[in-house]
């Protein structure tokens, strides 16, 4: 089945230091996809890139297309049905994501009069439904209201219902809930995977809380200095990961069961995207490093069926960890 | 709400009570009337007569107190070189003082604001680094070399328009040019930054991934946010509508307010200078006034502040 969201060979680079470099990325109808890496390792960039939504001084090639139809490059007029029309997106900081000096209702109805043939009170309406689903209570009376009279967990629900208000095919959610203390956290995530599943829509959560992603997320793919270095359903991810980085992330997480063990720290920092260095960007935090490493750039290969990495040393890796496992 | 306004208002009258108080003590403290006006050679008794007419030679507390009971009447005293009321003197020069600045004024609005909006919407484009340097240019010049070099190419150099006098509409358009066009670049700058603040801000981002096209995230999106800054400069620009024409008008010998404060200083008429005083920390303290209850208009957050307060 040709998926619905299909992106190749994306680079992006901010006056001439590339941030992407060759992003290959797919989703399915209805698919759960969990983008992870550290800050800085392009998770947001790929998907502001994808929907045109980078500064105009960012340098975009590569392909993304939706439904087999091209965006990148598309014009305007287009690329505005398909933002919040087909593909959502909600952001970080839910505070200064709404406009401080509109009501909600503005807000909210604004997108429902583009993306959707409503007028008048049906309009309201179908706010007022959109407020009730994300559980916002007294909708009538808030409608009126101005972002800063929300919590911060209540306007990210409202962007959620903003986002939803275009009956989108895809949601993207960047740390949707990074900004969010814990319990209003579990809540938000909650509310997504409820939604998404009623509405059969498809939902990419970046994040750099692997947790996260393991509850809410099919599959995974793991990003390191502008490449995604894994993909895998995320189960398999997290009982089998290839990848040296990913291992690293995951042998940071305390585990819920099973004996106590010594959390592992992934050495060094994330390399400056102006001066990576040759060969695997990874390579100089690697405990498995070897010469060939540092020759050229890992392809992401394909090992097994939804499974891919790009490392050369990731058969050594996986017998690694099973090594360390079986002490 | 309510709160919020009773604040500003007490806060305007205390704003003009010390502008009156400090306009009275620095007058008296910075030279005698009755030298000013009679002249050094003046007889003694003569110089004496004068004070005491004018009460000048009463404590200056007495005077202070003698001074705001009169205005608390109404009555803001009489000029000691023609013996006309102040007032009278004044209200006869607002007309032609308006007649240059209402007309700067919706000039430096049509021009300043729209450059600054253009300019942030093409930032780093040819356009943006002109409307900039323009605005720099207009902005550092102060308006007397800006009027004398107008007055160079445009009366000296071409003789399309007169270097000053009040005679007809055409003795307007250079005091009027010199006005709008410092005006004008303030304007354009404010905006700008105003503008690139705004537009750098996530919820901006939020409007374009919802869809919105780019003309309507200006408009309905950006625009609310960047005039709450853009305010302020305008309520400042309306203040000065009386008197922000001193110099220009002193350049173009332009029979307005800011001449007669100008002699008024000069032959230290007290109740002239006073009464201009008083009047222009009334305009500037009411359209500030305006300007607060317009951030509660267009910021919620304000209002919400002022609620709780």
């Amino acid at each position: 089945m040709a998926p619905l969201v299909s992106i190749q060979g994306l680079n992006v680079a901010f006056g001439g230091v590339p941030v992407l470099r060759g992003v290959d990325l797919a989703l399915g109808k209805g698919e759960a996809l969990g983008l992870v890496g550290e800050s800085g390792s392009g998770k947001s960039v790929t998907w502001l890139a994808a929907l045109g939504l980078l500064p105009r001084h960012a340098k975009v090639t590569g392909s993304v297309r939706l439904d087999g139809r091209e965006l990148l490059g598309a014009p305007a007029s287009e690329l505005d049905e398909v933002r919040g029309g087909r593909v959502a997106m909600i952001f970080q900081d839910p505070a200064s994501a709404l406009n401080p000096v509109l009501t909600i209702r503005k807000q909210l109805c604004e997108t429902l009069a583009l993306h959707r043939d409503l007028s008048g009170e049906a309009v309201k309406a179908e706010a007022l439904r959109l407020l009730n689903l994300v559980g916002i209570p007294d909708a009538v009376r808030r409608l009126s209201a101005y972002p800063h009279e929300f919590s911060g967990g209540q306007v990210q629900r409202i962007m959620i219902a903003m986002a939803l208000a275009g009956n989108p095919d895809v949601l993207i959610a960047d740390e949707p809930t990074t900004a969010l203390d814990a319990t209003i956290q579990a809540q938000i995530l909650e509310l997504l995977s409820t939604i998404r599943r009623e509405m059969n829509m498809a939902m990419v959560l970046i994040s750099h809380d692997l947790g996260v992603v393991a509850e809410n997320c099919d599959r995974v793919a793991v990003m390191y200095a502008g490449r995604i270095v894994e993909q895998a359903p995320a189960s398999q991810l997290f009982a089998d990961p290839m990848h040296p980085y990913a291992q690293g992330l995951i042998g940071a997480l305390p585990p819920l069961d099973g004996p106590r063990r010594r959390l592992t720290a992934i050495p060094g920092t994330v390399p400056d995207p102006a001066h990576l260095p040759d060969g695997c960007a990874f390579a100089p935090r690697c405990p498995l490093a070897a010469e060939p490493c540092r020759l050229a750039v890992p392809g992401l290969a394909v090992i097994a069926d939804d499974r891919a990495v790009a490392c050369v040393r990731a058969e050594a890796s996986r017998r690694a960890l099973l090594g360390i496992a079986a002490e | 709400m309510g709160r919020y306004f009773a604040i500003r208002i007490g806060r305007a009258v205390l704003t003009i009570v010390l502008v009156v108080t400090f306009a009275f003590v620095v007058l008296r403290l910075s030279g005698d009337p009755a030298l000013m006006i009679l002249g050094p050679e003046a007889p003694p008794e003569v110089l004496a007569a004068f004070r005491k007419a004018w009460g000048l030679d009463d404590p200056i507390w007495f005077q202070y107190l003698d001074y705001f009971g009169a205005i608390a009447k109404g009555e803001l005293g009489r000029s000691m070189r023609d013996g006309r009321p102040a007032i009278q003197l004044v209200l006869e020069r607002i007309p032609a003082t308006l007649a240059l600045t209402l007309p700067a004024f919706v000039f430096k609005v049509a021009l300043g604001i729209p450059a600054g909006i253009y300019a942030a919407l093409h930032r780093g484009s040819g356009i943006d680094r002109a409307v900039m340097m323009t605005a720099v240019a207009g902005f550092t010049v102060p308006s007397f070399v800006l009027a004398l070099v107008l007055v160079l190419v445009f009366a000296v150099q071409l003789g399309w328009l007169p270097s000053g006098g009040q005679d007809s509409w055409r003795h307007a358009i250079l005091p009027i040019a010199t006005l709008s066009l410092g005006g004008a670049a303030v304007l354009a700058r404010f905006t700008r930054s105003a503008m690139l603040e705004v537009l750098g801000q996530p919820y901006i981002r939020t409007a374009s991934a919802k869809g919105v096209p780019w003309r309507k995230v200006v408009t309905s999106h950006a625009l609310p946010n960047a005039a709450i800054p853009t305010v302020t400069i305008l309520g400042f620009m309306v203040g000065s509508l009386i008197a922000g024409a001193v110099v220009v008008e002193s350049v173009f010998s332009w029979p307005g307010v800011g001449r007669l404060l100008v002699v008024a200083v000069a032959n230290r008429d007290l109740a002239v200078v006073q009464c201009i005083l008083l009047l222009v920390a009334l305009t500037m303290v009411t359209s500030n006034l305006i300007v607060d209850f317009l951030y509660g208009f267009l910021d919620p957050r304000l209002r919400a502040k002022g609620a709780h307060a």
